[in-house]
């Protein structure tokens, strides 16, 4: 049955060319019977709803879509999408859907996970997913502290966080998620805010169509443990913190708009007022670029005041999937040698009779 | 010269040197014209876990020991009848197990004044008398290569390198082994650099012709071919076989295999092997480390892939949790276990069979696994066939035991005709799509929801339902889940209920095993021996001699660890005394007092080696003499 499924069937959506295709689907048929038992205010329901809408938009059936999800209030949200689905154990997502993926290429894969269980507790296999490049889209709520653990720091706390675990404060410098994926080399990066579902939706639409290990970090607010965390870059209409990043498109932000950036001596990027910006030294976006190097230093531009924040998709570039290299190898394997004859495998090498 | 021939029914040969002497290389051509001489063999490599350890030194020294014979033999012998010495290491290390008369071929280029110091000889043993009670053949080795390929455009490390070969030629000769082997092998070796393999057959000849014309060897001897069961017969390594179960399993099932692994001694050649074999759709996944190994191996088994994992004891640590979740979601998972000395990194190329407990109680909760064991090189084929018969009929993780000594070792197979395997595409079937079967509404509640817990009443193996089938949408986790609907559940009576169904479903595979076998041929024997696992050789060759004494003594091995042949408890009560010999301090023994009542004797050994079979026969002897 599965193994079976190879055809081109002209799905628009590279990554999912080899899925089949359905049409007709609603939020609702994505809706599964389970009461969704996250803590009122969780910005966790915001994302399952985007999630939740955005599935029918991809025409995949639902029994080809498979969500898989370590430990942690994110990894909960499986049982709330009516598709196929694993709750599996701390920080292993992605090594699950490597598997997955790798031998289902009929499958739509996606990972959800957060920052302590992407990023402490399964920070290796997370890099290793992204740099192999699997076909897979991965989805980190970063809410930068532990929730169900009921409030510790976490790898993307900010130094100095006092909680129950850190009395006088974390010591512990935090990881920037966008960084570390950018540092694997990942062939897709993103980021968005779970208070803006016009926003999360696109960068979902992004990631699903990109062939390859796709890596979305989601902003998104504890409010038990960790309430405001974002604050600063919620209301996105008034501070002009935020810095939209639209592939083709200069990169502007501030009040009015009126910031653009240009690269420094280093290779940094600095802000500079359009005004005052020799002619072609801003930057227009570009997430096609095969060097990392330039979405890193979009990257570096975050601060803990979030003076500078960028979204939207940092990078997003062509580079064959794992899934689809190992494919190849078996079809060439059996172009030259012909489909594996198990009694001549059993009699290869040196053999004798007895008789 | 016609030299005088002499008959021997069985020989032991040890090839001793330097790490880098490439003493495997050498054992294991000879093992491979001794089995297409038609000889019974078994072998036991001995080499240290670092690659290169300094040169000379007794920690580097490698070992390849060899027992062949005219008649069906069990075990790699326990003392060599021939050493062959490359340096003085070799031989200090080697002489021990060297019984008097035996026949010594040493390597006299290497006894310098340098290599003699590193190992603490004063004076060199070739001159002060001390081995003048062996049969000792002086032989320059290494300047009688450089010698013979002095024509050759080669480098003089190159050359000397070769001495190896010319080691090979020389024994190759002396035991009337087919040369032809080696020739075509060291051709297809070295195919792309032609003066090295001219060089490496010159060697290989000139050891041969040195054999036949020298005055050093005045006899050569005869082991004729054994008279084993009709058929075509290759030799094969533990791992080997291992390989090629899985891919035979995945055949006779239907299913694609995934194997994901992580490099680990004495494991990993069964990684190497699958990665050939992409023609059989073998999909090998080298993962980052343990955990994810076993991770990806999870989520192909989920996906409908018959799945693998391969490791030794540390790497079986690391993949506890995941190996739990499989456990608690219920999907067929194999987990291969090469044994290894522990604990902690241990010996990683010595044997040992500690991690029988590991393998049972190794995670947290009540969480029950099939464990099946590996007997011979050969065995660790329809070992991995069985294993994953139990796992895809009970959508169960199943961990096989294998060790260092089954996994390097090697033995004659008579390659199985493919239609005598069994059939496991009948053990299981995906499940189909709600309403497209008899067999979905089955799985259906009243509303028509699909039920991934409810169990088949004969095997209690819940659906295996693949995504991609339609209406079979669900969702698994190592949460509790609610018997049949398999949604999350924290209530009481159900925990313990599923508690029990999960231990019922692991019993319940002894149904499915045949009775534990016993070998007991004068039919009066009050003492068992039960083994498991790699010890059946030198359990089989001890029990031999003790028979051969005139006593009788039964014998009996274990195949599965868990559960147990359900007739183990009447066969241990009908005897007055049980051994059980093992590879570790008495894991065995401690299960089979715990559930048995039984008060076994435990004999054990750690050393990293197989028993030898002539001690082994003083214990089973002396506890014969008790009963």
């Amino acid at each position: 049955m599965h193994d079976g499924i190879k055809e081109q069937n002209g799905h628009r959506l590279a990554s999912l060319a080899l899925v089949p295709r359905a049409a007709g689907l609603a939020t609702k048929d994505f809706k599964s019977d389970q009461e969704v038992r996250w803590c009122p205010g969780c910005g966790d329901y915001a994302i399952l709803a985007a999630f939740q809408a955005f599935l029918p938009g991809l025409e995949v059936p639902r029994e080809n879509v498979v969500v898989v999800s370590g430990i942690g209030c994110s990894s909960r949200l499986p049982y709330y999408v009516n598709t196929y689905g694993m709750h599996s154990i701390h920080g292993r997502a992605p090594a699950i859907a490597t598997g997955l993926a790798t031998s289902r290429p009929d499958l739509s894969v996606w990972v959800i996970t957060g920052d302590g269980d992407a990023l402490s507790i399964g920070g290796n296999h997370l890099i290793h997913a992204l740099r192999r490049n699997v076909n897979i889209k991965i989805l980190l709520f970063n809410n930068r502290i532990y929730g169900l653990t009921k409030g510790q720091y976490s790898p993307t706390s900010e130094q100095g966080k006092v909680t129950k675990s850190t009395p006088f404060g974390s010591l512990d410098h935090p990881f920037n998620p966008v960084s570390l994926a950018l540092g694997a080399e990942a062939s897709f990066v993103a980021r968005s805010v779970d208070s803006d579902r016009k926003h999360l939706t696109s960068v979902l639409r992004a990631a699903a169509d990109h062939q390859g290990a796709a890596f979305i970090e989601v902003f998104q607010n504890c409010p038990i443990f960790n309430d405001d965390a974002f604050a600063p870059v919620k209301d996105s209409a008034g501070s002009g913190q935020l810095i939209r990043l639209e592939h083709g498109a200069p990169v502007r932000f501030g009040p009015g708009g009126e910031t653009g950036l240009r690269f420094g001596p280093f290779g940094a990027l600095e802000p500079v007022p359009v005004a005052e910006a020799t002619p072609g030294s801003l930057i227009t976006h570009d997430t096609s670029l095969a060097d990392p190097s330039y979405a890193f230093a979009l990257s570096r531009l975050d601060s803990a005041d979030f003076a500078r924040t960028p979204i939207g998709v940092f990078r997003s570039v062509d580079r064959p999937s794992y899934d689809s290299l190992m494919a190849a190898q078996i079809d060439d394997a059996r172009a030259r040698g012909g489909d594996g004859d198990l009694a001549a495998l059993l009699a290869g090498g040196d053999t004798w009779e007895v008789s | 010269m016609t030299k005088q021939v002499q008959k021997l029914d069985h020989v032991i040969i040890r090839f001793a040197g330097d790490s880098g002497d490439g003493m495997q290389l050498a054992g294991d051509r000879f093992t491979q014209e001794t089995a297409v001489f038609g000889n019974d063999l078994s072998t036991l490599p001995n080499f240290p876990a670092e690659i290169r350890a300094p040169a000379g030194t007794l920690p580097g020294v490698s070992s390849f020991q060899l027992h062949f014979a005219d008649h069906d033999i069990l075990t790699p012998g326990d003392a060599p009848d021939v050493l062959v010495a490359m340096n003085p290491a070799a031989l200090k290390a080697n002489l021990k197990d060297l019984p008097r008369g035996a026949d010594l071929i040493v390597n006299t280029d290497e006894f310098t004044k340098r290599n003699l110091a590193k190992v603490g000889y004063d004076i060199s043993p070739l001159e002060d008398g001390s081995l003048e009670r062996y049969n000792l053949h002086a032989v320059p080795i290494t300047s009688l290569t450089v010698k013979a390929l002095e024509d050759f455009d080669i480098t003089r490390k190159d050359a000397e390198r070769a001495k190896n070969m010319f080691a090979l030629g020389m024994l190759s000769w002396l035991y009337g082994r087919p040369a032809e082997s080696t020739r075509n092998f060291l051709q297809a070796k070295f195919a792309r650099k032609p003066e090295i393999m001219k060089a490496n057959l010159a060697a290989f000849g000139a050891g041969w012709n040195f054999g036949e014309t020298t005055e050093a060897f005045s006899v050569r001897y005869e082991v004729r071919p054994a008279s084993l069961a009709p058929g075509t017969y290759r030799n094969i390594t533990g791992n080997t076989a291992l390989a090629y179960g899985l891919i035979a399993a995945s055949r006779l099932a239907g299913l694609p295999l995934f194997l994901g692994s992580y490099p680990i001694t004495p494991a990993s050649d069964v990684l190497h092997e699958l990665a050939k074999h992409k023609r059989f759709g073998v999909r090998t996944f080298q993962a980052e480390d343990e955990i994810a190994s076993v991770g990806a191996a999870l989520g192909a088994a989920f996906g409908g892939s018959l799945s693998v994992t391969t490791t030794s004891g540390p790497g079986m640590a690391l993949k506890a949790e995941t190996v739990g979740l499989a456990v608690s979601v219920e999907l067929p998972l194999i987990v291969c276990d090469i044994q290894r000395a522990g604990p902690s990194t241990g010996m990683p190329t010595k044997t040992e069979q500690a991690d029988l407990l590991m393998a049972l109680f190794g995670r947290n909760g009540e969480s029950p696994v099939p464990v099946i064991a590996a007997a011979s090189p050969s065995d660790c084929f329809h070992a991995a066939i069985e294993a994953a018969r139990i796992a895809v009929t009970y959508r169960t993780p199943v961990v096989l035991l294998s060790d260092g000594y089954l996994a390097n070792g090697s033995e004659p197979w008579r390659i199985p005709d493919i239609a005598s395997l069994p059939d496991l595409s009948s053990a299981f079937s995906f499940a189909p799509s709600l309403g497209e079967a008899a067999g979905g509404e089955a799985a259906a509640n009243g509303d028509g929801e699909f039920q991934p817990f409810r169990r088949d009443p004969a095997t209690l193996a819940r659906p295996w339902a693949v995504p991609g089938t339609p209406g079979l949408e669900h969702r698994i986790g190592g949460i509790e889940k609610a018997d049949g609907s398999g949604t999350i559940s924290y209530d009481p009576d159900n925990h313990d209920r599923m508690v029990r169904l999960r231990q019922a479903k692991i019993d319940g595979i002894a149904a499915g095993i045949g009775p534990l076998e016993v070998d007991d041929p004068d039919g009066d024997a009050r003492v068992l021996v039960l083994g498991w696992g790699s010890t059946f050789g030198s359990i089989g060759a001890a029990v031999r001699r003790v028979r051969n004494a005139g006593h009788s003594v039964a014998q009996a091995h274990l195949r599965h660890l868990n559960p147990f042949p359900s007739n183990l408890g009447e066969v241990l009560h009908r005897y007055d005394k049980v051994l059980v010999p093992e590879i570790n301090l008495g894991q065995l023994a401690l299960l089979l007092r715990g559930r048995f009542l039984v008060d076994v004797i435990s004999y054990n050994q750690v050393r990293g080696l197989p028993f030898r079979a002539a001690e082994l026969a003083e214990v089973i002897e002396d506890v014969i003499g008790h009963a």
